[in-house]
């Protein structure tokens, strides 16, 4: 591997966000990427289709529980003793239906700990040796469904929330050395369930826009980023409206 | 349920959509899911990618790259990548898509299944004359594998298929060869259609690329146009075009394109390409595909959408039967914008339901004027049936039954490839299931 490659690690590199982001990092340059999927078979896809786009770059995909403490510690301190990572994306969850998480205590549980627990699982077991190399950029994805609970997706919401929490606290933690972490917050994105289709009602912001907004972050080393940028306000609206106003709102 | 339309805008039907992003999992899909018909960019005119009320299983999400040899040109993907993704890889390391349509915003899935042609067709046949392998997923849960050296019928029925034999899921295409994203180009205005007819005989043989845009309104002046033809270039003269991309901001109340405009748009046209004859270097884009920059430009029709006609008709009885249709057009008032004019070279199509034949084919676009529109259609009809030619499907949003199965005669045989859980308003309108 020539040492002048950025290495690039993403945990859940088939989410359409994070494949898109590793599009845009591809296109920049020649890079050593590490794809972490649950699913080994649509990873070798994404990985096949960075190949092409980049034949000079190093992809490889590795598999691993999403879950379990242990995994994600020995996979972690594999990658990491190969030699420094420049830029870390944390970037799997799954949206589930807040009505069968209301009626079913393991679909909650799931959302919980897929969305919540394993993205700072994995952000901790780098932290330290971040903090140890001095450098490095670690960005996770939450959600604007961090920013205050509703009842139309609170558990993911809380999810997410958690993620919000830790962010702060390792940026933290981290404040006084090289090693900057960066929460990121999409709002509602066009991924392939509604592309090329006229939607009637809300526009969704377009996966590529997202993943540009959230490179940009990375390359400019923002703690927090909205994307696309106008959800920092609707959503610093959503967290200040009084209890009286917001419980009247359908959202 | 969600409202789509296709580009001829002429309705919103509510549908059920949904999405395909991951190949391993189609078949799967499939199997669970209610009738269907397969959806890319939206970009074909009539129904043939619409199934209201029904399933439509969105493409755009299978949009990766699988492998390239730079060295013979081979490329595949799957099905949902647009050509402009192929060409913009592909040109700048030496190779292109030797065919593609007037849009290069099209699904590599929709290319196929509509057998699309281009403007280098007497040179390099349609789409289907450069794929290598076609990776089709039915709904009963199996898979196959067709090309031209292996399940050629399979391959057959499914190229310019409609999407009826199964969903592509993956593709290969043999790439062609080129310097570089240029071309030399040359315009021509021509004063009739003899003069068309001679320009086009004379360039075949030495250009790759020919089109023509044709005046079917200006009084005094029907049958004139303009003659575009081009090679590709080795030279590159300048940096490349940024690209602006421009969007038709909203849906205007009435057409623009009516009565008042296309008089002066078809005279002013014709006089400033005119006064720009002449031969120049240009870039591939805005050559093949004038009207990419400005998107959703089928807006510009007003809320009432509208139609395309397309036609072919052999050679012998082109000049004739173009003739006839453009008087008949001339008397109805109605007019039309982009009419273009081009002869398709003298092969036979790969698909059993492929477009292309050996002739000259029009294709002219109106304003969804109701009845009246309809009225003309059915003259032009007249006029294609008794030259011996057929409508193009991907366009087509009205054409009678009588004239789809004299117009297709590889009918009966391309049925016994269907895949019955697969159907549109297209395929329920002119085959009736």
């Amino acid at each position: 591997m020539p040492d002048s490659q950025k290495r690039i690690v993403i945990i859940g590199a088939t989410s359409a966000i994070a494949e898109h982001c590793a599009r845009l990092w591809v296109k920049d340059a020649a890079v050593n990427l590490t794809l972490v999927a649950r699913n080994p078979e649509k990873a070798e896809c994404v990985a096949a289709d960075l190949r092409v786009r980049s034949p000079q770059s190093m992809i490889r995909v590795l598999e691993t529980d999403f879950i379990d403490p242990l995994a994600i510690q020995q996979l972690v301190d594999g990658i990491v003793a190969e030699g420094s990572v420049h830029t870390i994306l944390i970037a799997h969850g799954s949206l589930p239906d807040q009505t069968v998480c209301q009626k079913d205590l393991s679909a909650d549980h799931e959302a919980l700990v897929v969305n919540g627990i394993s993205p700072v699982l994995f952000a901790e077991a780098f932290a330290g040796h971040m903090q140890q190399a001095n450098q490095g950029t670690l960005a996770i994805i939450g959600s604007v469904a961090g920013d205050r609970g509703r009842k139309s997706n609170y558990v993911y919401g809380a999810a997410k929330g958690l993620v919000t929490r830790y962010a702060q606290g390792l940026q933290h933690r981290l404040a006084n050395t090289g090693v900057k972490i960066i929460l990121i917050k999409p709002g509602p994105t066009d991924t392939p369930m509604t592309a090329g289709l006229k939607q009637q009602g809300s526009r969704l912001a377009s996966v590529e826009d997202v993943a540009m907004r959230i490179v940009k972050a990375i390359n400019k080393g923002e703690q927090v980023v909205y994307a696309p940028t106008k959800w920092a306000l609707i959503m610093m609206v959503i967290r200040h409206l009084p209890n009286y106003m917001f419980n009247k709102l359908n959202i | 349920m969600v409202a789509v339309s296709s580009w001829g805008r002429l309705g919103n039907w509510e549908h059920d959509v949904q999405a395909l992003s991951d190949k391993h999992q189609v078949v799967q899909q499939l199997k669970s899911s209610r009738p269907g018909i397969a959806y890319g960019m939206g970009r074909s005119y009539g129904d043939v990618c619409l199934n209201p009320d029904g399933v439509l299983w969105n493409t755009t999400g299978l949009d990766r790259y699988i492998s390239f040899d730079e060295t013979s040109g081979r490329f595949a993907c799957e099905a949902g990548m647009l050509l402009s993704d192929i060409q913009r890889l592909a040109i700048p390391l030496g190779w292109i898509l030797p065919v593609t349509p007037g849009t290069q915003l099209v699904t590599v899935g929709g290319a196929i299944a509509n057998d699309v042609h281009g403007k280098s067709h007497h040179v390099f046949g349609s789409f289907g004359d450069h794929v290598q392998k076609i990776k089709l997923a039915r709904t009963d849960g199996t898979t196959l594998e067709c090309g031209p050296d292996f399940l050629p019928d399979w391959f057959s029925a499914t190229v310019g298929g409609l999407g009826l034999t199964g969903i592509i899921t993956e593709v290969e295409i043999q790439l062609h060869r080129v310097a570089g994203p240029w071309l030399d180009a040359e315009t021509v205005p021509f004063a009739n259609l003899d003069e068309f007819f001679y320009l086009s005989n004379a360039s075949e043989g030495e250009w790759e690329h020919s089109v023509s845009w044709i005046d079917c309104i200006s009084k005094g002046g029907i049958g004139r146009g303009i003659f575009m033809r081009a090679n590709p270039s080795e030279v590159s003269p300048r940096s490349e075009p940024k690209g602006l991309k421009l969007t038709m901001p909203f849906v205007p109340p009435i057409s623009l394109v009516n009565q008042l405009s296309l008089r002066p748009f078809n005279m002013a046209y014709f006089n400033i390409k005119k006064w720009q004859a002449g031969r120049g270097i240009v870039h591939y884009e805005p050559f093949f595909y004038p009207l990419d920059n400005l998107l959703e430009w089928n807006r510009m029709y007003g809320p009432k959408g509208f139609f395309q006609y397309q036609c072919v008709v052999p050679r012998e009885v082109g000049r004739d039967a173009v003739q006839a249709m453009l008087g008949e057009i001339a008397r109805s008032g109605e007019g039309s914008f982009l009419a273009v004019l081009k002869t398709f070279g003298n092969r036979q199509p790969v698909g059993m339901m492929s477009f292309p034949q050996p002739g000259v084919t029009l294709a002219l676009d109106f304003p969804n004027r109701g009845e009246r529109t309809l009225k003309l259609f059915e003259r032009l009809d007249t006029i294609v049936s008794e030259a011996g030619g057929r409508l193009y499907l991907a366009k087509d949003a009205r054409m009678p039954r009588d004239l789809f199965e004299a117009g297709y005669p590889r009918l009966t045989e391309f049925l016994q490839y269907r895949d019955p859980g697969i159907s549109s308003a297209m395929s329920r309108r002119l085959i009736g299931n």
